[in-house]
């Protein structure tokens, strides 16, 4: 089975649901299957997600407020849930912050 | 007796003494404030009217030595000194990140600076508000800059109908706020520059500028308010709200004075806990977008806190569960506290701050977790020989609250305790000081 290492990073306090772990440096097992972020989110509520899931995830997608990005751009211009994940890819969740 | 009689007696009069000495020097500084406010004004006012400069129309000569180091760089030079100078910028929220962005742009020179805060000076502003001075607490804040930046205050009302901005800044401190402003901004065409911060993070971006995003775009539905954390419960570096307030400023002086590369379209993270800045690409201005889209659904300012399920201020409401008679004062506890047992919900970092003596911590997200009710059930039990009252505390009232209603859910806790009397103090007079 081939794997498909990638990082996955959380900011602006998304890193509280996991731990406290800012960068996780994981293996998808990828079994002939394209990885899409679709796919990775439910990975990750089942794999990683310490707690309430609900501040995390909503309708398969992730809850209003958190910010996606691949590689360094924006998942909106990655075709969102759809995006194929390559090895080596870096995926940044990132909760927005308000303070001031 | 009569030694302690005479004790208490030179040592209430020591107190009295310095009491009147401390509201009698109050007055006097307050008093010669006024004075050297009006000495000062006076004096900036007789500099400025005698040196106007021969060789330029539109600088004095005290302005191009003062900004002459800003002059020096080709991106800015004369010509953006002076479209400086003619400008307008709204500053919303004179907190960790307006403080420093207006310093930085009063010292650059940009003729008109608007200040909009509701709030008044606490102590707990002092770490990172570095624009109000200690003597201004309870002085609302932007009186207390106008003071540190020697400027005028004048009340404006109905900001947008009769002022023209070239730039919005926005250091506020809640999502309500941030959708109000990006309306206002996107429904007049101003563009804006916001900044946020939290604990050791910072966040940077322009919105509504050329054919970049707005905060709609990116954000069509506002967080849930539980998922929002302000200041005042995770805290903030004070370093790190100057490191993006500077930020802002100088992203609004690179739209005054027309340069390239304005942060717009992409978002700049920086974590101070690592010291690194990831600046990411966004999406473009989007065609759904409610705001400015093709079709927008929002063509005048809507309800914000109806909005976005929360308040326009990052104030914590204090919540009321529990009756009257489950509630009590922390004084009336302090007389009942040897036969019982008192549980400290806050988070461990708040406990290490202060505390009480004889108190348990065991902060309120352990009860939250349902995993843990035989382990609470296992602790609450082994203090049935020493007493039949369990208290629960906390910083604002709020969380004890919570706990003891969860604690009600589980009836199986209840049975054990026939004999407990849950209440919940507050801590009134502490409530700020953590």
């Amino acid at each position: 089975m081939a794997k498909l290492p990638i990082t996955l990073q959380f900011n602006g306090g998304a890193e509280l649901l996991f731990d406290n772990k800012k960068l996780h440096n994981v293996e998808l097992i990828s079994e002939h299957r394209e990885w899409t972020i679709g796919k990775l989110l439910i990975w990750i509520k089942e794999n990683l997600l310490k707690e309430r899931p609900e501040l995390f995830l909503q309708d398969e997608s992730v809850r209003p407020g958190i910010l996606v990005l691949v590689n360094d751009v924006d998942w909106e211009l990655m075709d969102t849930v759809n995006y194929k994940i390559q090895p080596s890819d870096r995926i940044v969740f990132i909760s927005t912050l308000h303070g001031g | 007796m009569q030694y302690f009689y005479i004790l208490e007696f030179l040592y209430r009069k020591e107190r009295m003494t310095s009491k009147d000495e401390i509201s009698e020097l109050k007055d006097e500084i307050l008093e010669l404030k006024t004075l050297l406010k009006q000495k000062e004004k006076r004096l900036k006012e007789l500099i400025n009217s005698s040196e106007n400069c021969p060789y330029s129309t539109q600088l004095s000569c005290q302005e191009i030595s003062r900004y002459s180091r800003h002059m020096l760089i080709p991106q800015i030079g004369m010509k953006g000194q002076i479209a400086m100078k003619q400008s307008s910028v709204l500053i919303i929220g004179l907190g960790g990140l307006g403080c420093p962005a207006a310093l930085y742009l009063a010292a650059a020179g940009i003729g008109t600076i608007t200040f909009v805060d509701y709030d008044e000076v606490e102590i707990t502003n002092f770490n990172r508000q570095i624009l109000h001075a200690e003597d201004n607490i309870n002085v609302s804040k932007v009186e207390s800059a106008c003071d540190m930046l020697q400027a005028n205050s004048n009340t404006l009302q109905n900001l947008f109908d009769k002022n023209k901005y070239d730039v919005v800044l926005d250091g506020s401190d809640n999502v309500a706020t941030r959708y109000l402003l990006n309306d206002m901004c996107v429904l007049n065409q101003v563009p804006l520059v916001s900044g946020s911060a939290l604990q050791m993070e910072g966040q940077l971006t322009v919105y509504n500028f050329e054919d970049g995003p707005c905060y709609r775009c990116l954000f069509p539905i506002p967080p849930p308010p539980d998922t929002v954390t302000n200041c005042g419960d995770g805290g903030v570096l004070g370093a790190v709200t100057g490191v993006i307030g500077a930020l802002q400023a100088l992203e609004t002086i690179k739209i005054l004075t027309k340069a390239d590369n304005v942060m717009s379209g992409r978002l700049l993270i920086f974590d101070a806990s690592s010291t690194t800045f990831l600046n990411v690409k966004l999406r473009k201005k989007q065609e759904t977008c409610d705001v400015c889209g093709l079709k927008p659904k929002i063509t005048q300012l809507i309800d914000y806190e109806q909005f976005c399920g929360s308040k326009a201020h990052d104030k914590v409401i204090d919540i009321n569960i529990l009756t009257e008679v489950e509630n009590i004062c922390v004084k009336e506890l302090a007389t009942l506290e040897k036969e019982s047992v008192i549980i400290d919900v806050r988070p461990k970092i708040e406990y290490e701050i202060c505390k009480l003596p004889n108190t348990i911590n065991i902060p309120y997200t352990y009860f939250k977790d349902n995993k843990n009710s035989e382990d609470i059930t296992k602790t609450l039990l082994s203090f049935r020989s020493k007493t039949s009252r369990v208290f629960f505390i906390c910083r604002r009232g709020n969380d004890s609250q919570r706990t003891e209603a969860s604690m009600l859910i589980l009836s199986l806790l209840i049975l054990h305790f026939p004999f407990t009397e849950k209440k919940t103090p507050e801590i009134e007079q502490d409530r700020d000081c953590l």
